[in-house]
């Protein structure tokens, strides 16, 4: 047993930070410790850059041959995985112009009819493409092809949300939509994909009014999350009880900032905002990147 | 049930340290939890002892330390302590609050051998 740090033979224990060549000061023929960097003169470790606490294990048994618990500092986001991914999105949005939405609203809330009635607005004018998630099916995509945009379909199986690994791979397919809009339509869900960026630019929630005004505040964490809501189908409007202006009051409580916009994809109300605000993020972009080209002043 | 991809994210966290840092198994792991984020403890807490099943974790403990939320009061300038993205104001009743901490999601620490 190493009597200066307490450490036990075999017990394999790293230190970090990474690849940090060992400097032990004192010479005791039973340490094999890669990569560690531990000067310790003074009978315990310090603990600053989120390495091990070994020697200060529960058990405190220093016996050879047996096993040590010890203590790790890690600090790391659950979702850092995920938040590379979307990180790799954006850059690729970025690298060609491309303004993206994630959509995201309960089942039912008229989404797709929502996007198949925008592409048909955009049709001639706008390069758009569209990632659909849901379960199971391809019948969104076939709805989506059938106005000519180009769609893939990502099928989550069992999950409840895209994540930003899954839309990497679609977004590769449309590499060739220069200065484009690339609509994502997530799984159905007004919980899960509230936590997993996909490197959009915007989540747009989309709330029918033919659901309950009350949804913004039973799931806050996604009309928190969203930049934009869509009050859809308000043509029915004049048959239900739903009170617009209690449910636009509980979605700026969650969200001081949002934008509300009242949409009805069949009749067309407010359609005309709804383009002017995706020509806006476009623009937006457009502007981003010129800046970025133009050489400094 | 997105917690299950948390939890899977956790053990892949744990899975990638156990080679940098040279342990082989974790009994028991710390995470930060703020209390407006995307977590329901006791859902994860769950999904947390099923992903890790046969693996360097199996049966470790989870501990859950809570962080509170925090968001800023446009109309009474200061920074108050509130539960959830929807609540006033403690202090004067207004829902201009804008959340400003207490959505993080983070192992924190392990204890390992």
């Amino acid at each position: 047993m190493c009597t200066v740090c307490g450490c036990g033979e075999n017990e394999g224990a790293r230190l970090e930070p990474e690849g940090k060549a060992h400097d032990h000061a004192h010479d005791h023929g039973h340490h094999h410790h890669d990569h560690h960097d531990h000067g310790h003169d003074h009978g315990h470790h310090h603990h600053d850059h989120g390495d091990l606490h070994y020697g200060q294990g529960p058990a405190r048994a220093h016996a050879p041959g047996l096993s040590q618990e010890r203590m790790v500092t890690i600090e790391q986001n659950i979702l850092g995985e995920n938040d590379r991914y979307a990180m790799a999105n954006r850059a690729r949005f970025a690298a060609r112009r491309q303004f993206v939405l994630n959509l995201v609203s309960s089942p039912g809330s008229g989404k797709t009819t929502l996007l198949t009635r925008t592409l048909e607005e955009l049709r001639g004018q706008v390069p758009v493409a569209v990632i659909e998630g849901d379960q199971q099916t391809s019948n969104d995509a076939d709805r989506i092809r059938a106005t000519g945009a180009p769609a893939v379909q990502i099928n989550t199986g069992k999950g409840c949300h895209l994540d930003a690994h899954m839309v990497g791979h679609a977004i590769e397919r449309f590499d060739a939509l220069e200065g484009g809009l690339i609509l994502i339509e997530n799984v159905g869900n007004l919980v899960c994909p509230a936590a997993f960026d996909l490197g959009e630019h915007h989540k747009v929630a989309i709330l029918s009014v033919t659901e309950g005004e009350d949804k913004p505040i039973k799931y806050p964490d996604m009309f928190h999350a969203a930049d934009l809501l869509l009050l859809n189908k308000v043509d029915l409007l004049p048959y239900l009880d739903f009170d617009i202006d209690k449910c636009i009051d509980y979605a700026r409580r969650v969200r001081t900032d949002i934008e509300v916009m009242q949409v009805s994809a069949r009749d067309g109300t407010g359609m005309g905002a709804w383009l002017d605000w995706l020509q806006q993020g476009r623009d937006r972009v457009a502007a981003t990147v010129a800046a970025e080209d133009s050489p400094a002043a | 049930m997105h917690e299950m991809s948390l939890a899977e994210g956790i053990l892949r966290i744990l899975e990638e340290n156990s080679r940098t840092q040279g342990y082989s198994v974790v009994k028991g792991v710390w995470l930060e939890i703020g209390r407006l984020s995307h977590v329901e403890p006791e859902s994860l807490s769950f999904c947390f002892g099923a992903v890790t099943r046969e693996t360097l974790a199996d049966g470790a403990k989870l501990e859950l330390i809570m962080i509170d939320g925090r968001g800023w009061c446009h109309d009474c300038s200061q920074e108050v302590t509130i539960g959830n993205h929807y609540d006033a104001c403690p202090q004067c009743g207004s829902y201009q609050v804008e959340a400003t901490g207490g959505t993080e999601m983070r192992v924190k620490e392990l204890e390992v051998e």
